[in-house]
């Protein structure tokens, strides 16, 4: 059986909020910059965890993009401010922010091992089961052991719950592409739930 | 298909979702600490005012905010969502309400408060300062404060700057009322103005009297002043006394002079 898949965060109403929110910060950066932070964080932290191989840094690149995106709204005229994707905005400063830690070599990618799973028999289909024997941990794992472009656009869609029209956006991409970067993805990571269930029987 | 996804994937979304995390606690805070000290997010307590408790919201540069608590149900997330809808700004619980508040809702004097009106335009800003000069237990009419700011003709504007005052109680703006005896708008309702102004011993009452008769005024030819009949000087003429106005140019015919605390009227140049 086939569903099609909607989005748990419909672009409409995150695109009202974020367009009330730049209206007001096209005003008063300071005042609006603290509900920017709150209403955020969580999507940069989460995209930091995930995407990042370095989870001690998350908060750290968390930060970082929203002090950075401080100062560029601090610099921008109200108009460009008011014509801001805030939320694909932020993602790109922490995704090229973090790109840059890695170039300049100052932090260095870790390895994840991928052979945590569970020792749990299960007698559903094999890649429920194998998600049942899953901590969250080990999937996290599986998602840090994707191409980056995969990892990036299933964490943006499917873990933080953008739109693809944002993900497109991130990755500089049409949204035809975002869709099958994101379910490649998906499928990377099935056939290897699929892998880790014949591995054990 | 792109769009699609089947049964099996179903549950590898749902755990995908189950990988959303948050930042640790004093996240928030740490990032607005780096940007440096101008939005630091505001605070707020709950304190017993005259008419019911209210909640103070209130940042580094002054009070910014009263609500009479009932108004949303005495539920903290209510003002809080308020809050942000007017200032853009959040709120956490404070530990100590603001310097003076405590002892600015004893008295009903909120001048020695710091306020912060950003925000407001100075008209609004103008209108309320001179509102913070009426003290506890006296009226002024809206057209003394649009005269008092130098725009006399302003007196409907004059309202709705003081229908938008963002600390009322402590800028009383419960203390202007109309002319005419009656008592006008309010924010939170007529009967917490009512109830404010009687808790400041103001005999509303007999001001509806006055109205009714049209005596804007009391003087008292001891002394040959002439107030607003709430002013503590008119308060304490005795009936013998006491002479009724019902316009600044009856008192001034009589030979009467404005009060120079609750000036009726601007105080003549002496020659």
């Amino acid at each position: 059986m086939a569903l099609t898949l909607t989005p748990r965060d419909e672009a409409m109403p995150e695109r009202d909020q974020t367009a009330d929110l730049v209206a007001r910060m096209s005003q008063d950066v300071d005042a609006v910059f603290p509900e920017v932070v709150e209403r955020y964080g969580p999507t940069l932290y989460t995209t930091a965890l995930r995407v990042s191989r370095q989870p001690a840094d998350a908060e750290d690149l968390a930060a970082e993009a929203l002090v950075r995106a401080y100062r560029a709204l601090s610099s921008y005229a109200p108009r460009r401010i008011r014509r801001l994707r805030l939320r694909p905005w932020l993602v790109t400063i922490l995704l090229n922010h973090w790109r840059n830690q890695l170039r300049t070599g100052s932090r260095r990618p870790d390895e994840v091992a991928l052979d945590r799973a569970g020792p749990v028999a299960s007698t559903d289909s094999p890649e429920d089961a194998a998600l049942a024997r899953l901590g969250s941990g080990q999937l996290a794992d599986l998602v840090h052991a994707l191409p980056e472009t995969q990892r990036i656009a299933v964490v943006l869609r499917h873990v933080v719950g953008l739109s693809y029209e944002e993900v497109g956006q991130v990755l500089e991409c049409p949204v035809g592409t975002a869709k099958s970067h994101v379910s490649r993805g998906i499928a990377a990571l099935r056939s290897r739930l699929s892998n880790d269930q014949e591995d054990r029987q | 298909m792109s769009t699609t996804i089947d049964s099996g994937d179903r549950a590898l979304v749902q755990a995908l979702e189950g990988l959303r995390a948050t930042p640790p606690a004093g996240f928030t805070e740490r990032v607005l600490a780096r940007v440096g000290p101008t939005p630091a997010l505001d605070e707020f307590v709950v304190v017993d005012g005259p008419s019911g408790p209210l909640f103070v919201a209130f940042g580094a540069e002054g009070i910014r905010h009263v609500i009479a608590a009932d108004v949303v149900d005495r539920d903290p997330e209510a003002f809080v969502a308020r809050h942000r809808e007017r200032f853009g700004r959040s709120l956490r619980p404070a530990s100590a309400p603001p310097a003076g508040l405590t002892r600015a809702l004893e008295s009903g004097r909120g001048r020695a408060l710091r306020f912060d009106l950003h925000g407001l335009t100075e008209f609004e800003q103008a209108v309320l300062r001179k509102a913070l000069e009426i003290p506890p237990g006296e009226v002024r009419p809206y057209a003394w404060i649009a005269r008092e700011i130098g725009r006399p003709k302003a007196v409907r504007a004059v309202g709705s700057a003081l229908g938008r005052n963002p600390v009322p109680v402590l800028i009383p703006c419960h203390r202007v009322v109309r002319n005419d005896g009656k008592i006008g708008h309010y924010a939170f309702g007529t009967a917490m103005k009512r109830d404010l102004l009687a808790h400041e011993h103001v005999d509303l009452d007999r001001l509806e009297e006055l109205g009714r008769t049209r005596v804007r005024y009391l003087g008292s030819d001891t002394t040959s002043v002439y107030c607003f009949p709430t002013c503590r000087h008119a308060r304490r003429i005795t009936a013998a006394h006491r002479v009724p106005f019902r316009t600044a140019a009856e008192a001034d015919a009589a030979g009467f002079r404005p009060c120079r605390d609750c000036r009726p009227e601007p105080a003549r140049q002496t020659a």
